[in-house]
């Protein structure tokens, strides 16, 4: 009696418990929670992910990785006249770009979006006192043109391949008075966003912030002024869930409704693994995306000096395999940092498939011959013994390593495996390129973006730099070098192609890295949610909210 | 009393003034600082932007002038600016704390209270089987990992049983008093659980070494109750180590549940703690760890105060 009495309470308890979700929201799931809502600071991708949902950057790259406009009316190009080059008053060519914005757009506060926005926002971007890090950066135009309300001129001081990629606005109404301030850092203290991001009118999108609990949730409603298509989803609640195991079983649950692969959420091994566990109950998405997991070499390590040693580190390790295994295939291999979407990616490189005969004989050829330890050594007894750091605690990439080092044992080769925590490898072993071995990371890049933080020579970090610049395999090479900046300067596509295909081609013949794979975004997202578009780059799906629906 | 309070009053500030240098220099001392991470994974910020970013947020000046800087701000209210929130400290410390408060202080009297019924039951007949079904509970309750008991606890009453949110602090439609009690459930429990099994030992342990003592044996003998006798001359006596090791629990609680919250995704002062530091947010990791030290020192406090209630002796 008693038994069923308890039973009963327990029934009623999971009846009053469980809330049916209604399609009127969607709860999405994240991994980190927004360190600021400002467009323009602390550029993080969960930052992004979350305001692209609120806010919406001039110009942007859609899913198929074509630049479209999001704020103006026609994008500007060289061909339809929006885009002129001009003479600078040093005699140096720049350029002008006309933008027209849409005449509809308006804040969330229904305060008309115009020039005044964007002047305020290029002024504002172009003080090196505000703090800004946007990746494309505001002070490219050196002056401004209002023609009207909704027109206006950017001169750019300078040929910019990116000259038409130009990021979200600020509200002039609102961010003025925090603009004011005249100590350095002044103005991060004092924007609206951070201060009191659900503000009405800070937001020109589909949705806006309308809840804010740091470190747990942001909730998103309908931007009652939004002229673009009416979203579906009355409300987006980002919940944050850090412990990924957790967020697991939160989708499970019910409690959140999808887990974006676009934004830190879960792992592709999680994913997979709940694929396996619940093909049925969720949609599966693997976006190919722009980061590029890769091994930089020390080349000023001796033994690595020599390019066959090189070659045979990359013969000698099956990626292919490896992909496959560890990611059932998702990731695809990659040759070099340009991903095969990219329009300027060439399949025309050396591209070292897995062959340890050939890995073995170049070794020979180098010198070396396996030891009594099975470990290979010069004339000189140098053993083949290098030290391969990566990030500490992450499962997949220490996965990876171990197979690469068995692989590589195979092949007479030893690696010492010596991990470090993130902060450490970045803080000091990458950035002072104290590495003596193989360094294993990733970075992300941005549609077309030029190679030169990472490949060019004066970007190789030093204490003359003050350690600045992210090319950390020292690249020193002066063709390299003169066609980055070709290609940082070339506007027509056609012609800047075989320029991206030599670098890719230098890139890949001089093995100064070991190109790994392209690292794959996970969705899972429920089954009745359509008009989803993933992208795998740094414009992320949410910029394209709107068309989201349950059905 | 009052002067023995203004004294230990005085000593905390003391230790926290150390606190604040030691924990300062520390943070210092790791390598890299907050935009290295940054920098790694985003190509795109020119050296420009990051020697920009470094003079903005202070990053260029020397470690002691910071510190200088920050304690002379801190003695007049401002505690500073949370690089990785954007907002000032206290605005995140204050949220945190109030999650940390709910939660810390439900499960420490469950737990407290769970211990005593546990341990003065198990004290009672030692090697009995109560006794071992108690200590078998309570070593269960030790050994178990938080994460597990909170995966397994989501798992059973979420995932399949549906009859507890899986995490977060309230339903955004919902937001009122049960819906906050029900969010709490399971991370009360899983903290209350973990902590009453070392409790239940400590008040098992000295019930048992209180009952052997010849004070209770000439209570029993004037032909006071059982229950009086245990309750009253024993268990007060028995409580002096037991408060200590209640009081330390208490201060470490505050900044210890990292796992707890980070499970049932509880933004508290924890999870704070452990993302400052990774992130190098030195005014905010400094701020929760000297405010850690400052619950620590004051539950230390009301441990000695305490004593003085239990055994007057100690007052004196």
């Amino acid at each position: 009696m008693q038994f069923r009495a308890a039973l009963a309470a327990l029934t009623i308890w999971a009846g009053l418990a469980a809330p049916a979700l209604a399609k009127d929201d969607l709860v999405i799931g994240v991994a980190q929670f927004p360190p600021s809502l400002n467009p323009n600071i602390d550029p993080t991708v969960i930052k992004s992910y979350v305001l692209d949902f609120a806010t919406r950057p001039i110009t942007a790259y859609d899913k198929d990785w074509k630049l479209s406009c999001l704020l103006c009316t026609t994008l500007p190009t060289i061909e339809n006249g929006g885009a002129k080059f001009e003479e600078l008053p040093d005699g140096k060519k720049g350029m002008a770009v006309t933008f027209t914005l849409k005449p509809d757009l308006k804040w969330s506060d229904g305060t008309p979006v115009t020039t005044k926005d964007l002047v305020f926002t290029w002024k504002l971007g172009s003080d090196p006192k505000s703090g800004f890090s946007n990746n494309d950066p505001w002070d490219r135009a050196k002056k401004i043109d209002v023609i009207d309300d909704h027109t206006a001129v950017l001169h750019l001081d300078r040929v910019y391949v990116a000259y038409n990629v130009w990021d979200q606005l600020l509200p002039a109404h609102i961010e003025a008075a925090a603009a004011e301030g005249k100590e350095a850092g002044d103005y991060l203290k004092a924007t609206a966003y951070n201060r009191a991001p659900t503000t009405l009118g800070l937001y020109d999108g589909p949705f806006m912030v309308t809840k804010y609990e740091s470190g747990a949730q942001v909730v998103l409603e309908q931007n009652p002024h939004w002229a673009g298509t009416k979203p579906y989803f009355k409300r987006i609640i980002i919940k944050t869930i850090e412990n990924t195991a957790a967020l697991n079983a939160n989708l499970l649950s019910g409690d959140i409704d999808m887990a974006p692969g676009d934004a830190p959420a879960l792992s592709i091994d999680q994913v997979i693994a709940l694929q396996k566990q619940a093909p049925d109950k969720f949609e599966y998405i693997y976006k190919p995306s722009l980061t590029y997991e890769h091994i930089d070499l020390k080349i000023e390590n001796p033994l690595l000096q020599d390019i066959r040693v090189r070659q045979a580190l990359l013969y000698a390790i099956d990626r292919e395999t490896l992909v496959k295994k560890l990611f059932e295939g998702k990731q695809p291999v990659a040759a070099t940092w340009v991903n095969p979407l990219d329009g300027n990616y060439t399949k025309d490189t050396a591209t070292y498939p897995y062959d340890p005969a050939k890995a073995k004989a170049l070794l020979a050829e180098a010198g070396f011959k396996p030891g009594a330890d099975g470990i290979c050594r010069n004339a000189a007894g140098d053993k083949l013994s290098f030290e391969y750091a990566t990030t500490a605690g992450l499962k997949l990439r220490e996965l990876t390593q171990q197979v690469l080092q068995s692989q590589w044992k195979a092949a007479c080769v030893e690696t010492v495996i010596k991990n470090e925590p993130a902060r450490t490898l970045f803080g000091e072993t990458t950035k002072k390129r104290t590495y003596t071995g193989m360094v294993m990371y990733a970075w992300s890049s941005a549609v077309n973006e030029s190679p030169r933080k990472t490949l060019f020579s004066n970007q190789t970090p030093s204490a003359a730099n003050n350690y600045g610049g992210a090319n950390y395999i020292g690249m020193a090479d002066p063709k390299l070098d003169a066609d980055i900046a070709a290609s940082e300067q070339e506007l027509d596509p056609a012609k800047a192609k075989p320029i991206w295909a030599e670098m890719q081609k230098i890139y890949a013949d001089q093995v100064r890295v070991l190109p790994l794979f392209f690292r794959a975004e996970p969705y899972v997202l429920p089954k009745w949610l359509k008009g989803f578009t993933p992208t795998g780059h740094g414009d992320y799906s949410p910029l394209w909210s709107e068309n989201w629906r349950a059905e | 009393m009052r002067r023995f309070i203004l004294q230990r009053i005085g000593q905390a500030a003391l230790v926290l003034l150390v606190m604040s240098f030691v924990i300062y220099s520390l943070i210092g001392l790791m390598p890299g600082d907050p935009l290295d991470v940054m920098i790694a994974s985003n190509p795109g910020a020119t050296p420009e932007v990051v020697a920009r970013l470094r003079a903005i947020y202070g990053l260029d000046q020397p470690l002691m002038y910071r510190y200088g800087h920050w304690l002379l701000a801190a003695v007049q209210g401002d505690l500073g600016f949370s690089r990785t929130h954007s907002q000032p400290v206290l605005e995140v410390l204050a949220p945190a704390l109030w999650v940390t408060c709910k939660l810390m202080l439900a499960s420490f009297v469950i737990s407290v209270s769970l211990s005593l019924i546990l341990g003065i039951s198990a004290a009672l007949r030692p090697g009995g089987i109560v006794d071992g079904i108690i200590n078998l509970g309570a070593f269960a309750g030790i050994s178990v990992p938080v994460f597990w008991l909170a995966l397994m606890m989501i798992l059973v009453f979420a995932v399949k049983l549906h009859l507890l949110p899986a995490s977060g602090i309230a339903n955004i439609d919902d937001g009122g008093f049960v819906d906050h009690l029900r969010h709490l459930i399971m991370p009360v429990a899983t903290l209350a659980l973990a902590n009453t099994g070392g409790f239940t030992r400590f008040v098992r342990a000295s019930m048992i070494e209180t009952l052997r003592m010849d004070h209770i044996r000439t209570a029993r003998a004037k032909g006071n109750a059982e229950g009086r006798v245990v309750l009253v001359h024993a268990l007060r006596n028995a409580m002096i180590p037991v408060v200590t090791v209640m009081a330390l629990s208490f201060g470490t609680l505050f900044s210890g549940a990292l796992l707890t919250e980070t499970m049932f995704a509880q933004p508290g002062m924890g999870k704070m703690i452990y993302d400052s530091i990774l992130s190098n947010d030195f005014n905010l990791a400094l701020s929760g760890l000297l405010f850690a030290t400052l619950v620590t020192l004051l539950s230390n406090l009301a441990a000695d105060l305490a004593y003085g209630w239990l055994d007057p002796r100690m007052s004196r």
